[in-house]
């Protein structure tokens, strides 16, 4: 087997925070691979595993679109690589995505995974806060939540997967090859979910 | 990697609540330092109206910043520079969806609580106003809504960091449309970070302790800093900034990001050099890159910028000694 070659898509965000938290997990699951950072179609269509981590979904929507990593990004996943969507990734990979007060809005998605979100689902940053939730579907009772100016999910199709709910409010899926939550695992020193993905990866190798 | 943590004992910033019955903690470091972590690479402009946040927002922008009137406006028009109106924050929060900063007068506590209640994202305690209190710098971790603060060496930004500054920007000299101030202040701080790295790894503690009194700071933020090497918190650039090429050139100096204040809307393209200036911050590595998004305006219509050397007022100067 070749080394597996997990990218973070470094258009904006907290890229850095990902990447030192892929190679924890990869060092703790025993596995040898390259992490990188990603911002060309041509880096992105060599991937064997994708962070889309957090930030701003309007300006990483645009910007992907503007140097067509809009459609790289598209192909693997839609080819069965394993990607990452977190909080701002989450959005981009959504089907539908409105936001809490001005309604829809004409941001670009990557139109994948089967749900409807709520953007700015719980407020404004003043609003932003720290919860102990679970992940039990994957086997993690207990998980500390950041959540910046976090998106929700509101419905979502039957072939997506509930990990995690916070009241009625959906905030961590998976659906085939996709994990995604609204939340930031990167910025605590836990490593769980991270872990949970690079074995995704290795999976499907 | 930059740390989360640094939260002082009892700060009252820091909040207890419940989302229906779920406990939940707002306003931690984490919150409010991860809140200036997901703005990193990006492009913060100043606007004045709900049209220029749109237009910032349409171009990539990762967040907007509301004042009265751009720096340039401040001074040409003179007198005092006070917090934007309410309304005009109001309604620009309500038509982007894109986080909203606002500034508030360096030590003017009132105009930072009637922002946070207005519920912009962050708070810029900016010398870019006058000021209202020039030896007293606002208690930041009375709040829960994050700040970000201007400096110009690595002193100054460790005392707003020790107030509790989630965020810091170099001061530059705003509303110029000359970087070079800009530029001074990043390589400053990138050379006392050096310096302070260096007599880390020596291990000499009591120079460390030198440099803490210097900086008129505490030794543990300071061993802090030196150990890794860089602000604890992100860093991004400020003040000057009119072309793709200047923010590109900043971000090769390790910054963490730009924010644009009258380069953008003075000039008389706006729309494409808003979205050229993001173009070249988020692929400053690749040249060609920046050459095509340099390409995208023209320096007939960039404003026209003043030489730092005979300004009336050198806003840099503001809140510095404190």
């Amino acid at each position: 087997m070749t080394e597996s070659n997990v990218g973070i898509l470094a258009l904006q965000g907290d890229v850095t925070e990902n990447f030192m938290a892929t190679m924890a997990a990869l060092h703790d699951a025993g596995m040898d691979a390259t992490v990188s950072q990603v911002k060309t179609p041509d880096q992105i269509s060599k991937l064997d595993g994708l962070i889309i981590p957090g930030g701003e979904s309007t300006m990483m929507g645009q910007l992907s679109m503007v140097n067509g990593a809009m459609n790289a990004l598209k192909e693997i996943i839609d080819g069965g690589t394993p990607v990452f969507g977190i909080c701002a990734g989450m959005i981009l990979l959504s089907k539908n995505s409105t936001d809490r007060v001005m309604g829809s809005t004409e941001q670009p998605l990557l139109d994948i995974l089967d749900v409807e979100i709520e953007r700015n689902s719980f407020g404004r940053q003043k609003d932003s806060f720290q919860a102990e939730i679970s992940l039990d579907p994957i086997g993690i009772s207990s998980f500390q939540g950041v959540f910046i100016r976090a998106p929700a999910i509101l419905t979502s199709g039957s072939n997506v997967e509930v990990l995690s709910k916070f009241n009625e409010k959906i905030i961590a899926v998976k659906q085939g090859n996709i994990l995604a939550t609204s939340f930031h695992p990167e910025l605590t020193q836990d490593i769980s979910l991270h872990k949970h993905f690079v074995e995704m990866i290795k999976e499907s190798n | 990697m930059i740390p989360l943590s640094g939260d002082i004992p009892n700060a009252k910033g820091i909040k207890s609540d419940s989302i229906d019955s779920i406990d939940v903690t707002k306003g931690t470091s984490t919150l409010k330092r991860g809140f200036a972590h997901m703005l990193k690479n990006g492009v913060v402009m100043d606007v004045t109206t709900v049209e220029q946040a749109q237009i910032a927002e349409e171009a990539g922008a990762v967040s907007v910043m509301v004042l009265d009137k751009l720096p340039s406006d401040v001074r040409k028009a003179g007198g005092v520079a006070r917090t934007a109106s309410i309304r005009i924050i109001q309604d620009i929060m309500d038509n982007v969806t894109i986080p909203v900063m606002a500034k508030c007068r360096i030590g003017h506590v009132y105009e930072a609580k009637v922002l946070a209640e207005a519920n912009v994202d962050m708070i810029d305690e900016s010398e870019v106003l006058t000021p209202a209190d020039e030896n007293h710098h606002i208690w930041k971790w009375d709040y829960t809504t994050p700040f970000v603060n201007g400096a110009r060496s690595l002193a100054e930004a460790l005392r707003r960091i020790e107030e509790g500054a989630a965020m810091i920007r170099t001061k530059g000299e705003p509303g110029t449309g000359n970087v070079a101030e800009a530029i001074l202040h990043i390589k400053k701080v990138n050379d006392e970070l050096r310096t302070i790295k260096s007599i880390f790894d020596s291990g000499d503690k009591q120079d460390l302790v030198r440099m803490a009194r210097e900086f008129k700071v505490s030794f543990d933020l300071v061993e802090e800093t030196a150990r890794i090497g860089r602000l604890p918190v992100v860093n991004f650039a400020a003040g000057g900034i009119a072309t793709p090429a200047d923010a590109a050139y900043l971000m090769s100096l390790g910054c963490d990001g730009v924010f644009v204040g009258s380069g953008i809307f003075k000039a008389d393209d706006a729309r494409e050099r808003a979205r050229a200036v993001v173009l070249a911050t988020t692929f400053w590595e690749d040249p060609k890159a920046v050459k095509e998004a340099q390409k995208m305006i023209n320096e007939k219509q960039s404003m026209l910028g003043l030489d730092v050397d005979n300004l009336e007022l050198r806003m840099q100067d503001r809140g510095g000694s404190a």
